[in-house]
């Protein structure tokens, strides 16, 4: 069934929207991400424009994260406090993510840093966790015990003024390092259409040193918020955001992430980790080849307005 | 329908003026109807084709031995500034460099003619009356003047060439069919992608390579439905736009929090 998206500007098969939504709700439902990461380079594959897709994919995570805080938020499993001093500096990256978001399109260089900035992360991020996932499991056979946390290992960050006590995390943690990650997160997932928990969790867990326990559900609530900030701002700003495109991956992805979550309890979480580090980096790879490889076509043409 | 009263009256006006233009005295009369004033795009509009009909009207004073007649009908839809740019490989990648401003260019334009322009008028003539892509006035800014440039430009070729492989731009030299020597007809393809807006139509007759009577009429095309109300809406209150989708996100959120709770 073929719809037509009032935004994006071009006929899509519903089914095709569904199953895509579908598939990335599985993967994120799976390893506990919103997977923006997928869904925006996907829509830029079938042909969206990449400034519809980051803009629309906003309004989806913001849907995921939401279904995901709430079942959360009933097991108590998020820190209100520390969600709150993330938030302060997500919404500030947000807004200044849109901004360079807009000055960029004007520029004609919004495709090529959502494509750079996209190799850059996820080949790290990629690679980092790809690697980190391989030497657990070599370990596991080899039947060395995994180097518990050393209680008591502070580093630089546990030496910042303006402390403050979360609760229910049980940190006595500086706020300055959590703004700051609020601000980078707010910031890449307004430019490049992702949640960022799949950068939040691992910063949150190394550097932060938040306990696992409440470490997806607090990351989810900046997600959540930071999300609807940037589909507002989208809306108010670039007028890019489709609701008809975000309403059917919505849809899709929610009932994709429950068979997902399922699934993802049946798998060891080290290979958990490296089946998500390889998606990464095979993402972040194709983006590089397309980057590198000599554009079919050297020209593009953009409406700039003066439409009757 | 207001609008479209006074494009006719524009029209006439135009005609009138334009009776004086041509050296011969207005001998032939050109009336021309197309299928479809009002092309509606729906939410499953995968593209139409509207057909346009006229025929010559002879008066005494045409020459008896004018009997050949060239046809070529301009489509064009409804005007915007576009960006070509182009791409070069720096630092090993791809990168957006150079860029030309097309200033207020039809979004959608169509040449049609009973056969190709060369035969119809020579080049002279082709490039006055903007006989083909490669006539037809597409405005740049270069630097600070605004001018049209060579056909073979690398900027104007690509734009023509991206524009006709979205089926917005085409140039058919076969696409006019005489059905009787003074009867013709023509089909105007619209792509799914076709832009709203007033489209004109201007259809020149030539006889031995001179143009002897010329009109125009236009058509309209609106997007209708569903689509069209978000389009409209995002454009002109995107905070009530942002707002809704917002709350559309946490609807749905909520609504599969409760559809798959497990605990």
């Amino acid at each position: 069934m073929q719809l037509y998206l009032p935004i994006a500007d071009i006929p899509v098969n519903v089914f095709l929207l569904l199953a895509m939504g579908a598939a990335v709700g599985f993967v994120s439902g799976m390893f506990g991400i919103g997977g923006g990461f997928l869904m925006t380079p996907l829509l830029i594959f079938i042909g969206i424009t990449p400034a519809v897709a980051v803009a629309s994919v906003a309004s989806h995570i913001a849907a995921s994260s939401f279904s995901g805080a709430l079942s959360y938020w009933r097991r108590r499993a998020i820190d209100p406090a520390l969600a709150l001093v993330l938030l302060s500096g997500g919404t500030v990256g947000t807004a200044l993510g849109v901004g360079t978001f807009t000055l960029l399109r004007s520029l004609g260089q919004l495709d090529l840093m959502i494509a750079l900035s996209y190799v850059v992360l996820l080949t790290t991020v990629g690679g980092l966790m790809f690697w980190e996932g391989l030497r657990s499991i070599l370990r596991v056979r080899r039947g060395v015990a995994l180097p518990m946390r050393r209680s008591g290992s502070h580093g630089w960050i546990h030496g910042l003024p303006l402390k403050m006590r979360f609760k229910r995390s049980k940190i006595y943690l500086s706020v300055i390092p959590v703004v700051v990650v609020g601000i980078v997160i707010g910031f890449i997932g307004a430019v490049m259409g992702i949640g960022g928990g799949f950068i939040l969790v691992p910063i949150m867990i190394y550097v932060l040193r938040v306990p696992t326990s409440t470490v997806i559900g607090t990351s989810m609530v900046l997600t959540l918020v930071t999300m609807l900030f940037a589909t507002m701002l989208h809306a108010v700003t670039n007028h890019l955001v489709d609701a008809v495109l975000a309403l059917i991956l919505m849809v899709g992805g929610v009932t994709g992430a429950q068979f997902g979550a399922r699934a993802g309890q049946k798998i060891r979480g080290e290979h958990l980790r490296l089946l998500l580090g390889l998606l990464i980096l095979a993402v972040g790879i194709r983006f590089a080849i397309e980057l590198v490889i000599r554009p079919e076509d050297l020209f593009t043409i953009r409406e700039t307005g003066g439409a009757a | 329908m207001i609008r479209r009263v006074s494009l006719a009256a524009s029209c006439a006006v135009l005609g009138l003026a334009m009776s004086f233009a041509p050296s011969s005295a207005q001998a032939e009369r050109l009336i021309v109807s197309v299928s479809n004033h009002r092309v509606t795009v729906t939410p499953n509009y995968s593209g139409e084709e509207l057909v346009l009909f006229g025929s010559v009207e002879k008066d005494a004073s045409t020459p008896a031995s004018r009997t050949a007649y060239d046809l070529v009908v301009t489509v064009s839809g409804p005007r915007a500034d576009m960006v070509t740019r182009r791409k070069e490989r720096k630092f090993g990648i791809w990168i957006n460099t150079d860029y030309r401003q097309f200033l207020h260019v039809p979004a959608y334009l169509a040449l049609f003619a009973n056969r190709p322009f060369d035969a119809i008028a020579n080049p002279e003539v082709q490039r006055r009356q903007q006989l083909g892509l490669n006539n037809v006035l597409l405005t740049q800014r270069v630097g600070p003047d605004y001018a049209d440039v060579v056909p073979n430009d690398a900027f104007r070729s690509a734009f023509v060439r991206l524009r006709s492989e979205h089926g917005l731009y085409r140039e058919d030299t076969s696409a006019v069919t005489f059905l009787t020597p003074t009867l013709f007809r023509t089909g105007i393809p619209l792509p799914a992608a076709v832009p709203i807006g007033t489209y004109n139509v201007e259809i020149k007759l030539f006889s031995d390579g001179a143009l002897v009577a010329r009109t125009e009429t236009a058509f309209e095309i609106v997007k209708v439905g569903f689509e069209q109300f978000v389009a409209t809406t995002s454009r002109q209150d995107g905070f009530v736009y942002g707002l809704v989708t917002m709350a559309m996100a946490l609807m749905t959120g909520w609504m599969a929090s409760i559809v798959f709770r497990k605990d």
